[in-house]
């Protein structure tokens, strides 16, 4: 069975965010991670790996450093990793990154298709159904639970107020919520054999049946109009009191907001 | 694609089990003043099976026209069959706008669709209006006029962008429920209707529910909640979870909470406050045991009073706290329940 | 000399920081007022092969340097003592021993079980009279047929009753050395169930208290002599140069405690507020924290140096020895200003910092006291 994980480098908006002094984004200062939704759609591969044997290659599209990510990918023990990588691909919309990868993994062999259902970045959960337009596969989305039956997957696949249990024939594409599993942790030795190993790098000439109008800045349907780091709500008044001063500030203050 | 072909502000209506999502309602509301805006109208697209009794609803919400798919295929949401319904009403009608709701469906059928007919979709978006692009006029580039302007956070809420589709129709937006107005019932308003059936026929992209399973919601909805009392991983475990229940009963409030409960199995999802839970905007808001994350923020930071319980003073919530308390939520809260019962039963 | 760590080690840090940030951390308090064997830990750590970092792939292990070890037992230690120690013990000083002196059986027979943290592992040198003076064994193992028949008892025996699998020291008789007759000391590997092995007392401590420290008890505990370690009196070499590698995990303990102390006490004095100012704002604390981190980083340096040279040299006991001494005893300066600059609040158990001192105190002491480190290292430049 081979398995094809899409996974993003992210700035750890989750974790050690840092403002400037104005109130707006420290973008520098930032880490980068694994997106976490994609974690779990990477680890639901590995999973199925332990119990079937399968193949597990994950993708990228990024800048170079994106290889760190991949690299992480491999000391959790996925088989390949592939950087998509080039200066045209820059300034992509969902639209844009979207084609860009339905034009990488056009060249794998695959079963299944496991991407995350958004990143925390972007935010838009759009990436993932749009790689499945493009190849022309099923798609289930808000995937809670994935298991393997014969030839297709039986999903859990998440709504605001209940769950379906569906069944897709393979080849399809499932996007894997973080709630999915706890993913495993790298291991040492994992990591250095990471990073003796080979990662295969494509540029926009290894894309197939990708036209150059659909790529990068210019191939995004929509464009930016304005954009700026929200600047905070300020922070407020803090204390550290003892527990019955602090009661005793927390009714003064419900007291003036009319609360109570 | 011509542009100039492409009139009239669409909505897709969503309903689940024939019943019509209030995102639905909200979405026309917003539709109604954008087609005033562009001289047009706006039209509901009702997909479904057996739905058409449900037509009348979105016209006294606000619907000019209702577009009406109605087929067997179409009983439970599934992406394909669905996608093919809106695929080729856009094509058929050629709306310059179309807007779903940002739920577990739409943000699933928008970006399929959008692919479908190749066009621009921009998700979650919290404002809505037509203008020019680019906004400021760019000496040696055409300004266009009449665009649909898509306001949206990202970057875990951090940055606020607002996005343009100048090239492409419909321009495709997804909205989160609670954020747009659904306009005053007039049950006045009678549905002037057009059925659509652009044939279904299953094919690989088809996939089969085996089960529907519904969760069991017995609880208020913490977005309707004027006061909410939020716990977060600091509460420690389920059973602790009662000395938030003890404080939000003696201030008539709701229990709502962080995604790491939710995680850990101690709440159910829909009281789950945050990035990819419900944004809410009470009067105000406890953050009890919760470190807030970025994640978090964005679902209350535009609480009107944030009061957050914390042991740990280098917690983020801190940061957007109106009133920070370090202290152990485990004395402060029984301690809190009993002054407040004292002092209302003193009134 | 590349002060700069590779991709791979920085990798291995994070992964190591994020677990017992993630894992390890928020129980580092309930293991120490419990005092209970954290072994649900143990079982995660041995999922991400933390177990057996420097064992060699084909027996089960990682196949990472020793560095990577060090860091492991470092960023464990910053959040907790108790786990550190457990990792140190089991690698070092029953892995290593193993892994350089057994042989081809042995090794196949113990090692995977120890790699992947099915097993724990110990050692068992020290004695009732035989601490720092660790010819002063009296634990006899006498051959009687195809086994050996081992009496005595050893104490303060870390990962004690949790273990699986000991290395155990016993006088097997005596030899001529430079005219004199002394005690000729052998190594034995010990299973855990053996007949006539037992455990006797648990060592109430001052720290490390989550750390399972027993007295072993050997009543005509029968071994067969296929577990034999080594050739019959190495055994006093064998020690001596297990403890040279088990010196540079106790190291990496103690930087990871100074480290630990040092970066809690820097958040408290941002946020503590006095006379109207942060703590953090007086010159008195400033110029405290500026001495702590410069001893910590020194310290950093001379383990990190140990373990490479661990990696690279056939002799290194100097260099771990100098890395014990100074990281043992900057922790123990580290933790104790940490709870000075912590105030009132810093002698409660509500703050991390005077577990992390009470943790301290033993890396002075045990795998070799700081005097001890002195008479290896001068030993060395006085030869």
């Amino acid at each position: 069975m081979k398995i094809v994980v899409c996974i993003k480098q992210v700035p750890d908006t989750k974790g050690g965010v840092k403002f400037n002094p104005d109130g707006t984004l420290d973008r520098g200062a930032m880490l980068t991670i694994m997106n976490p939704d994609d974690k779990a759609g990477l680890e639901a591969a590995l999973r199925l790996k332990d119990q079937y044997g399968a193949e597990v290659t994950v993708i990228t599209m990024g800048l170079p450093k994106a290889e760190e990510v991949l690299r992480e990918a491999m000391a959790m023990g996925a088989d390949k990793g592939i950087l998509v990588t080039d200066r045209v691909l820059g300034g992509a919309d969902t639209w844009a990154t979207s084609q860009t990868l339905a034009g990488a993994i056009r060249n794998l062999e695959y079963d299944l298709i496991i991407t995350g259902r958004q990143a925390i970045d972007g935010d838009t959960a759009q990436v993932g159904p749009q790689i499945s337009e493009h190849l022309g596969i099923p798609v289930i989305s808000y995937a809670q639970k994935i298991e393997v039956e014969g030839d297709s997957v039986i999903v859990e696949r998440q709504y605001d107020d209940r769950y379906h249990v569906l069944k897709a024939k393979m080849p399809c594409l499932v996007t894997a919520l973080a709630e999915l599993n706890e993913p495993r942790y790298m291991t040492p030795g994992g990591i250095f054999d990471a990073y003796n190993a080979e990662i295969t790098v494509w540029g926009r000439a290894d894309l197939k049946d990708v036209d150059d109008s659909n790529l990068g800045l210019k191939g995004s349907p929509t464009q930016i109009a304005k954009a700026s780091d929200k600047v905070r709500k300020g922070a407020g008044e803090k204390v550290t009191l003892d527990p019955t001063e602090s009661v005793d500030y927390i009714i003064g203050k419900l007291k003036e907001k009319h609360v109570i | 694609m011509n542009l100039a072909e492409y009139k009239g502000v669409f909505v897709f209506a969503q309903q689940v089990d024939n019943e019509v999502s209030g995102i639905a309602l909200e979405l026309i509301g917003k539709g109604k003043d954008l087609a005033n805006d562009l001289g047009t109208e706006v039209t509901a697209v009702l997909v479904g099976s057996d739905v058409k009794a449900l037509a009348d609803e979105l016209a006294a919400y606000g619907a000019d026209k209702v577009i009406v798919v109605d087929d067997p295929e179409l009983k439970e949401y599934r992406t394909e069959p669905y996608a093919h319904a809106l695929a080729s009403v856009i094509e058929k009608y050629k709306p310059e706008i179309f807007l779903v709701g940002a739920t577990a469906i739409g943000r699933d059928l928008g970006p399929r669709v959008s692919a479908r007919i190749h066009t621009g979709l921009t998700a979650d978006c919290t404002q809505l209006e037509i203008g020019d692009f680019p906004i400021n006029p760019i000496p040696g580039k055409e300004q266009l006029h009449n665009q649909l302007l898509m306001t949206r956070p990202a970057f875990g809420g951090n940055t606020i962008a607002t996005i343009a589709c100048p090239n492409f129709r419909p321009q495709m937006a997804t909205v989160r429920p609670g954020v747009m107005q659904k306009l005053p019932k007039d049950e006045s308003k009678k549905a002037v209707i057009e059925e659509f059936n652009p044939g279904f026929t299953p094919d690989n992209k088809y996939v089969e529910i085996l089960k529907v399973v519904k969760s069991v919601v017995d609880t208020v909805d913490i977005m309707d909640a004027k006061i909410l009392v939020s716990g977060g991983r600091g509460v420690g475990s389920a059973e602790n979870f009662k000395l938030l229940d003890d404080l939000a009963e003696v201030l008539g409030a709701t229990v709502s909470c962080s995604r790491a409960v939710v995680d850990a199995g101690w709440k159910p999802k829909d009281l789950q406050v945050g990035q990819t839970g419900k944004t809410v905007r009470p009067n105000v808001y406890f953050a009890i045991g919760i470190s807030g994350a970025i994640q978090h923020l964005a679902g209350m930071e535009e609480s009107d009073v944030i009061i957050a319980i914390n042991r740990d003073e280098t917690a983020p919530i801190f940061d957007v706290a109106d009133y920070g308390i370090v202290g152990d939520l485990n004395k402060i809260l029984p301690a809190l329940t009993e002054k407040l019962k004292a002092e209302i039963a003193a009134k | 000399m590349d002060f700069m760590l590779s991709k791979q080690h920085e990798m291995a840090r994070s992964l190591f920081r994020e677990f017992a940030e993630k894992e390890v951390k928020p129980l580092a308090q309930e293991v120490d007022e419990t005092e209970v064997f954290p072994r649900a830990t143990v079982e995660k750590m041995a999922k991400a092969g933390f177990m057996g970092i420097p064992v060699p792939k084909e027996y089960g292990g990682q196949g990472c340097d020793i560095l990577t070890y060090a860091m492991c037992v470092e960023e464990l230690s910053k959040v907790c003592g108790t786990t550190g120690v457990i990792v140190s013990a089991h690698t070092s000083l029953c892995c290593d021993p193993i892994l350089t002196y057994g042989t081809e059986e042995q090794k196949q027979k113990y090692l995977p079980d120890l790699a992947a943290g099915r097993k724990i592992g110990a050692f068992g040198l020290t004695e009732p009279g035989a601490g720092t003076d660790a010819q002063g064994q009296q634990t006899k193992a006498v051959l009687d047929g195809d086994d050996y028949i081992i009496n005595g008892s050893k104490i303060f025996i870390t990962n004690g009753k949790e273990a699986d699998v000991y290395v155990i020291f016993a006088v097997t008789g005596t030899v001529e050395k430079r005219g004199r007759m002394i005690k000729e000391i052998s190594a034995f590997i010990v299973e855990k169930g053996t007949p006539g092995f037992t455990f006797g007392t648990k060592e109430k401590k001052m720290g490390i208290r989550g750390s399972s420290t027993y007295e072993l008890i050997f009543t005509d505990c029968r071994v067969p002599k296929e577990n034999l370690l080594g050739k019959l009196g190495e055994g006093f070499k064998i020690a001596m140069h297990t403890l040279d590698g088990g010196r540079i995990g106790i190291a990496s303990q103690a930087l990871g405690l100074a480290e630990g102390a040092l970066e809690t006490t820097i958040n408290y004095v941002k946020e503590r507020k006095q006379f109207g100012r942060a703590i953090g704002a007086f010159q008195n604390t400033q110029f405290q924290l500026a001495d702590m981190a410069t001893k910590v980083e020194a310290a950093q340096l001379l383990v990190y140096k140990a373990a490479m040279a661990k990696a690279t040299q056939k002799v290194y006991s100097v260099e771990a020895a100098k890395a014990k001494l100074y990281a043992a005893e900057v922790a123990m300066e580290v933790t104790t200003k940490a709870v000075q600059l912590h105030g009132g609040y810093g002698y409660t158990r509500e703050y991390d910092v005077e577990r992390m001192m009470r943790d301290a105190k033993i890396t002075e002491i045990y795998e070799g006291t700081s005097e001890v480190q002195r008479m290896v290292i001068s030993g060395a430049l006085l030869k």
